[in-house]
């Protein structure tokens, strides 16, 4: 395969003319940088949103035009779309460090005992005090019941969409999971609340929300199934049928098996996804203050609600509630994630 | 030793009978759960109908053209005709900052970054799509609005002239919870959405229609310019729409960073407006028994405009795939 550097061997630096050293991109991109710093100086304060918006607009223009000038058009050309490709991630990534940075310094520092052993049983907005004992309880609850009803169901369509599924009606079927991913999540909450709770007279309930959160979690866990279980090399199974084995035997306890790795990655994955869902529990679990261990009858907490309500309040204790219940959300989920992640890098499976 | 080779096809024919049961069961329990999938769909359209269908007996005006929201004043007066405008609004609102950032964001993990960081700089961006909406909202509200709110005033004093952001008396110093601001949440979470996808359809583009650029003497932009981009067109597009479909549906950050009214304009600059999913959220705790029917309704519009977004984005990307896979292979 010919990569890049291959290219850059076939034609040696004395045969492409002239080339802007290292160090003088470094300088030309300072300079620009540093005009930023003079300009927001002169004006009558510092403001830090301007100075890198401009220090990044001014290193693009005079890297692009010392490489035009040394260079020539199209190098400068390809210069100046690098940098902005590399800039554009960094804009990216600003959100995801500025999100994960403000809900750790401001919700960290409210942890105590306290705020994860008590409910908000008869705590006020105004007044510190009160946790998310209940809301833990609820979110574990919700998440547990919506794995177990989501898990199985998903696992026999991703099977059945890769080891059985032929023609128009398998087609269907993938193509209606892929679809189903879009269901916004307001929407199936409010399907469980039409079906569910008012429909079937059921009324709110912790089940409700993991009915809702299921919903959204069975797409995922197709989807991710589906890839890990087409990964399974044939010959595997060439060599239960071989040996004699039935195909749904095969299914079990050879193809299953080997993508278990990638199948607890992918479940992981849904698991944190629909963990931090807020919306759907609005309409079905509808929040309680008090702590309701039962999850099939009564109202129930979860810590995305209590972000949501507390966050609505005009009382600073209940914003610095919502803040610490923020970070324990964001805690969870991004623990999950990074676990799911490692674990897929140690049974990463490879095959051709 | 005759009597046992009598026996033996009995043996085989009835276990492979018992094999060829299991086979069935096993195969017809996965077909089930295939169709429950359609169920699910199905069901979802028919209970929001059905449960709002008690709304519009007592509609006094058109569900589709009403401003208002008041479903539970006496007469009702309630129409979707606000909240659908500042959904399609905040969601190409945020599409149009996205974008392009997206874009550049799967450029530069398929083709600048250094391969083997690249898996690692892939996921970072997919932890941006784990961040909860929840939490963005609180940080939106928060810390993203109040921070905005210079810009938003840049925006008016200077590119007021545009009429998205002409400055009515009311872009005021603390009020900044704007469609604009909405906007930008949305952008951000849409961002990882479109990216991972874009991403997947550029690393689809023929290694050897790259080579053959960069053997050609193009630089690296003219090589993505001339092989990567056009093939992956019909992708983009797919990821894009697929993007909005999620800004469309995106509720509880909405839900905290705007500041609702039922105001149609394109001032996106002004606090206000609205979308159908902010507004279930926060009217549905206390309507009454016309208000909740009504919020279903919207709801069903939603859901309308979602499934037509997506599916159309489902279609382009598997028509683009098959394009790709029939010029590679």
């Amino acid at each position: 395969m010919t990569t890049p550097a291959m290219v850059m061997q076939l034609h040696p630096p004395g045969m492409r003319g002239r080339r802007l050293s290292r160090n003088a991109v470094f300088s030309a991109g300072l300079s620009g940088v540093g005009l930023a710093g003079v300009l927001n100086l002169a004006s009558s304060s510092w403001r830090w949103a301007e100075f890198v918006v401009l220090g990044v607009v001014f290193a693009l223009v005079f890297v692009t035009g010392a490489s035009w000038a040394v260079e020539g058009r199209r190098k400068a050309i390809d210069r100046l779309v690098s940098n902005i490709v590399v800039s554009a991630f960094l804009v990216a990534l600003a959100p995801l460090a500025l999100v994960v940075y403000f809900t750790a310094v401001r919700g960290i520092p409210h942890f105590s005992a306290t705020f994860f052993t008590h409910s908000l049983a008869g705590v006020p907005p105004s007044e510190r005090g009160g946790g998310i004992a209940a809301a833990i309880q609820g979110t574990v609850e919700q998440v547990f019941l919506a794995t177990l009803i989501s898990v199985p169901i998903g696992l026999l369509v991703a099977v059945y969409v890769t080891e059985y599924g032929r023609g128009v009606f398998a087609r269907a079927i993938r193509f209606l999971v892929d679809v189903m991913t879009g269901i916004p999540s307001i929407v199936a909450g409010l399907f469980i609340y039409t079906f569910l709770v008012i429909g079937l007279h059921q009324g709110f309930s912790g089940f409700a929300g993991s009915l809702a959160l299921s919903i959204l979690m069975l797409p995922v866990v197709i989807r991710s199934a589906e890839e890990m279980i087409a990964l399974v090399p044939k010959a595997y199974r060439e060599a239960s049928y071989a040996l004699g084995v039935t195909r749904w035997r095969t299914i079990v306890s050879v193809v299953l098996p080997t993508a278990k790795g990638g199948l607890v990655t992918g479940v992981m994955l849904a698991v944190a996804r629909v963990t931090g869902e807020t919306a759907p529990l609005l309409l079905t679990a509808f929040d309680n203050n008090y702590l309701n261990a039962n999850p099939f009858k009564g109202q129930q907490s979860s810590l995305s609600l209590v972000v949501y309500t507390q966050a609505q309040q005009a009382y600073q204790p209940a914003v610095e509630r919502a803040w610490a219940a923020a970070a324990t959300l964001i805690l969870i989920v991004i623990g999950l994630y990074v676990v799911a992640r490692l674990l897929t890098r140690r049974s990463a499976f490879r095959h051709g | 030793m005759t009597t046992r080779t009598g026996e033996l096809p009995d043996v085989i024919a009835s276990s492979a009978r018992r094999k060829a049961n299991g086979d069935a069961v096993f195969r017809g329990l996965t077909l089930l759960a295939g169709a429950f999938v359609l169920l699910v769909l199905a069901a979802i359209a028919v209970f929001l109908v059905v449960k709002s269908l008690p709304a519009f007996g007592h509609d006094t005006k058109s569900f589709w053209t009403t401003f208002e929201w008041l479903p539970d004043n006496s007469p009702a007066i309630f129409g979707v005709a606000a909240l659908a405008f500042g959904t399609a609004l905040s969601a190409v609102l945020a599409l149009v900052m996205a974008f392009p950032v997206a874009v550049a964001v799967a450029l530069f993990i398929s083709d600048y970054a250094p391969r083997r960081l690249a898996r690692w700089l892939g996921y970072i961006t997919d932890l941006l799509a784990a961040v909860p909406s929840v939490v963005f909202g609180l940080w939106g509200l928060f810390w993203l609005v109040p921070h905005l709110t210079p810009l938003q005033h840049w925006l008016a004093d200077n590119l007021g002239f545009i009429p998205l952001f002409a400055d009515s008396e009311s872009v005021t110093a603390n009020a900044s919870r704007s469609i604009f601001a909405a906007s930008v949440v949305l952008a951000i979470m849409v961002l990882p959405i479109i990216s991972a996808i874009a991403r997947e359809v550029f690393q689809q583009v023929d290694p050897g229609l790259k080579e053959a650029a960069l053997g050609l003497g193009s630089t690296r932009w003219e090589m993505i310019r001339t092989a990567v981009i056009p093939p992956s067109k019909g992708g983009l597009a797919g990821a894009t729409i697929l993007g909005l479909g999620r800004a469309l549906g995106e509720t509880i950050a909405v839900a905290l960073v705007l500041g609702s009214s039922y105001a149609v304009n394109f001032q996106v600059l002004i606090p206000g407006k609205n979308t159908i999913a902010a507004n279930i959220a926060s009217q549905f705790g206390e309507a009454g028994p016309i208000g909740r029917p009504a919020l279903i309704a919207s709801g069903l519009v939603l859901f309308a405009m979602t499934m037509a977004v997506t599916l159309v984005a489902r279609w382009i990307i598997y028509r683009a795939g098959a394009v790709e896979r029939s010029a590679v292979a």
